[in-house]
């Protein structure tokens, strides 16, 4: 079979070529702002993508409208709509930044993405970037649509609205979302896979508690270590505002160490050797 | 111009390539020839960073692709048209690269015209394309920032006849105009028709590479009777370098004149008798489809001279 | 060329007479549907794993109780509620996918193109995802068994033996239900996300708004549990239930498995598959 091989290799000197190469100048690099601009882009232009952000004001106005239904005469307060609306918004959020990451592995658009722009870490910057900002604009609208309710839930009782969620608050409860995107954009990166980054959200923000507090409860030991390792125990601080001294800060700092800054360091060092296919 | 320096890439104890050197260069065509699972769009892959070469180096215009500043303006490339979000319309996904490489909105326009895809067919999702208005979507994705080198993997599949001629000469129109093309086939008769050099790999090593004209000169003659090697055998018998190949067919290494004159004097009737153009290549491109084991070929047939 | 093409004509009646005397095949039997289905949930990576951590996380909650568990205390009905746990996310995530890969993969060309009964080959897949589920709690219960023997073997006393057949059957009951929602979620959404979403938003998010809405509202207290699948389900798994409150779970699950289920099925059956 080898005397089939037909071998010419008389490949024409490469520098005598290079004159045929048109004189172009180098273009300038890709800037940042750019390519944060088009991973905001592609949050929003699917059908999916697109439902889910449409879901985050939809969703408010439900939770709203069932506090205003629902809820007792006394606890019409800017609280009960805060909670309500932050309710469906601990999930959507999470989920809005799992499949920022995974959709370019499971649609495989990463082909294009990470020829276009093949710096890796660039790109999952500026989903992070994106994934942030998308955080905090729905925020903003769940706060607005909070008041809205609260005003119009108030009117119709015809008492006095009531405002009792401190300025100090608000912040930590954004944070407190933003934590919650961050664990969801962690297992993106890391498990690259829609369906199993779904699972671990829930599971870490559903599952765990669960566990972790009964572990609290039957272990000593584990009862004082608790706030330092769960998430969640420093997240649901941070929706009731209650993160005040240095020592629960620093409780936020490990937790946020433990299940975001370390997984997504390893995360984005796989990611960024791992083949794209 | 692309410059590929023994690259190797093994996955556990399997090698998908194995050693691999060659040069694209621009003003030409060079297309990268092999059968299925040869390691063809595994090298490519390599080639713009996708997959990590395990040994080797591959230059894009003299740097690494990682290195290329804005890498749609100077390398268009596409590996797989069906790569796509599937919930996106073409429109977008041509809006979305222009974005990423800093181009006017009018571009996405031209582009969609260019590859002709209707308004109409633009606005649809990716999800409900036929493969070949895809294939036209992302050969619209890799020209959009009018780049200086093209890596196309496969371009022709699913196009229609009609559409295989436009990108033969679109690609014929960006290979003249200076820039660098490299496509891969594992089609002999596409590649004989578009490029103008061809680099032959087959199990992860190239097994020839050179201009076309040099690769199809392959001298000598082909003739074919019903019994090929009693052919050879009468040939070789006359003092004619030959060797038998399939279906009953003849690579003989004298002029057709001679060669006809040892058959008759032999007293075999010859069913074809003509000079082995390319014929070397093509026995060739048989003989490590066979290799790979995936068809076993009763007859010279190349898959090209159906088309 | 273009000689030999026409020449072969002439044998054509040759293979056209062949085509003529094929008997028809016999049609595909429905066990045949079901053993392929059963092989696919396997014989993915994903599959694979899905499977292999039914085992894994049954022996880690196992050994989680006996570790952190106060061993004086734990008996078989401790290692039940420990192992039944991860089943009870596992399981529906196995009903989910058995439905949605065919379309996320698209294998579903395939599928449907072998076995045009779409019908049949939903009904496979439900058989063995009930079978699978079957089986998983009978291997989770009794990895739960040897971590109650073990647990015995270090505290030195007999094993304690806690859960009446009638219970063991009613936490079967309970997962199999899980898995039958997931699978019709997976026929509503035919999208593996958003049917693992909808998957967890029922079973883990709405019993804390169903709880947060008993609390703001008594008529709701009273009245959730023939509405909210989830109160009478989570009683299967450690109390006897009364003879409303099996009618409750009849109807919640007409109202949350079997509406759904029938709903997705008459979505997938008219489909266009892509």
């Amino acid at each position: 079979m080898n005397s089939s091989t037909v071998d010419v290799r008389t490949a024409p000197d490469p520098v005598t070529a290079t004159p045929g190469e048109r004189a172009r100048s180098v273009p300038a690099p890709t800037p940042f702002r750019r390519v944060l601009n088009v991973e905001l882009r592609k949050m929003f232009d699917t059908r999916s993508g697109y439902w889910l952000m449409v879901s985050i004001v939809g969703l408010s106005i439900l939770a709203t409208a069932a506090v205003i239904v629902f809820a007792p005469d006394d606890e019409i307060t800017y609280e009960s709509f805060a909670t309500a609306i932050g309710f469906p918004m601990s999930i959507i959020l999470p989920m809005i930044a799992i499949l920022a990451v995974t959709s370019e592995w499971s649609q495989r658009s990463g082909l294009t993405t990470f020829t276009l722009v093949p710096s890796r870490g660039r790109v999952i910057g500026a989903k992070a970037t994106a994934t942030f900002l998308v955080g905090l604009v729905s925020m903003v609208v769940a706060f607005a649509v909070g008041a809205l309710g609260n005003l119009v839930g108030s009117a119709l009782l015809g008492a006095d609205t009531v405002w009792n969620i401190s300025f100090e608050t608000v912040p930590q409860i954004v944070l407190g979302n933003l934590v919650g995107m961050a664990i969801g954009f962690t297992l993106g990166v890391v498990l690259r896979n829609s369906p199993a980054a779904i699972v671990g959200y829930f599971v870490v923000s559903l599952v765990l508690p669960g566990i972790l507090l009964l572990l609290a409860q039957v272990r000593d030991w584990f009862e004082d270590l608790q706030p330092w390792i769960d998430w969640n125990y420093t997240q649901v601080n941070l929706f009731d505002g209650a993160t005040d001294t240095a020592r629960e800060w620093a409780m936020l700092g490990t937790t946020s160490a433990i299940w975001i800054v370390f997984p997504l360091i390893v995360g984005v060092w796989f990611l960024r050797r791992s083949e794209v296919k | 111009m692309i410059t590929v320096e023994s690259l190797t890439k093994t996955y556990g104890s399997f090698t998908a390539v194995d050693d691999v050197s060659f040069t694209a260069q621009p003003g030409r065509v060079t297309g990268f020839l092999g059968p299925n699972g040869a390691g063809k769009s595994t090298t490519m892959r390599v080639m713009v960073g996708l997959t990590a070469p395990g040994a080797g180096e591959v230059r894009v215009l003299g740097r690494r692709f990682k290195d290329l500043p804005d890498p749609g303006r100077e390398v268009g490339v596409l590996l797989d048209a069906s790569a796509q979000h599937a919930g996106r319309t073409g429109r977008e996904i041509l809006t979305i690269a222009a974005l990423t490489m800093g181009l006017p909105r009018t571009r996405v326009d031209e582009m969609l015209e260019r590859v002709s895809l209707t308004p109409d067919e633009a606005s649809r999702r990716v999800r409900n394309y036929s493969l070949g208005m895809r294939q036209r979507l992302g050969i619209g994705t890799a020209l959009l920032g009018n780049p200086q080198v093209l890596i196309l993997d496969e371009p022709a599949n699913g196009l229609d006849p009609a559409g295989i001629r436009w990108m033969r000469d679109l690609l014929r129109g960006f290979a003249d105009d200076g820039g660098t093309v490299l496509l891969s086939s594992h089609l002999l008769h596409e590649i004989e028709v578009i490029a103008d050099d061809i680099v032959v790999i087959g199990n992860g090593r190239i097994v020839a590479q050179g201009t076309k004209d040099e690769l199809l000169a392959g001298a000598g003659t082909l003739v074919r009777s019903t019994d090929g090697v009693a052919l050879a055998t009468a040939l070789t018998a006359a003092g004619i370098t030959a060797r038998p190949t399939s279906g009953g067919a003849v690579l003989a290494e004298a002029e057709l004149a001679r060669v006809g004159q040892a058959a008759f004097a032999a007293g075999i009737p010859v069913t074809e008798l003509r000079a082995a153009e390319g014929a070397g290549l093509e026995e060739m491109f048989l003989s490590l489809t066979a290799e790979s084991q995936r068809d076993v070929t009763s007859h010279t047939d190349p898959e090209g001279a159906a088309a | 060329m273009s000689t030999a093409t026409l020449t072969t004509q002439d044998t054509a009646p040759v293979t056209a007479r062949r085509t003529d005397v094929r008997p028809a095949p016999a049609p595909t039997p429905f066990r045949r549907v079901v053993n392929v289905e059963l092989r696919k949930m396997f014989d993915t990576r994903s599959g694979f794993w899905l499977m292999a951590s039914i085992v894994i996380a049954s022996v880690i909650a196992t050994g989680l109780t006996i570790i952190l568990g106060d061993r004086e205390d734990l008996t078989f009905d401790s290692f039940a509620a420990s192992v039944g746990s991860p089943m009870s996310i596992v399981l529906p995530i196995i009903g989910v996918l058995a439905v949605t890969s065919e379309w996320s993969q698209r294998t579903a060309l395939t599928t449907f193109t072998l076995v045009p009964s779409r019908r049949r080959v939903l009904g496979a897949k439900l058989l063995n995802a009930l079978a699978i589920g079957a089986v998983s709690m009978v291997v989770a219960l009794g990895v739960g068994a040897l971590g109650n023997l073990v647990t015995a073997a270090i505290n030195g006393t007999d094993p304690v033996w806690d859960i009446a057949s009638s219970t063991f059957a009613q936490i079967v009951l309970a997962n199999e239900l899980g898995m039958l929602l997931g699978f019709a979620l997976g026929l509503l959404f035919r999208n593996s996300p958003a049917a693992i979403v909808g998957y967890f938003v029922i079973n883990l998010v709405l019993p804390g708004l169903s709880g947060a809405l008993g609390a703001a509202q008594a008529w709701w207290a009273d009245n959730a549990g023939w509405f909210d699948l989830n109160q009478t389900r989570f009683l299967l798994f450690d109390s006897t239930l009364s003879g409303q409150e099996w009618v409750q779970l009849g109807l919640t699950s007409a109202l949350w498995i079997a509406l759904p289920l029938a709903i997705g099925l008459r979505l997938v059956l008219r489909s266009e598959v892509k």
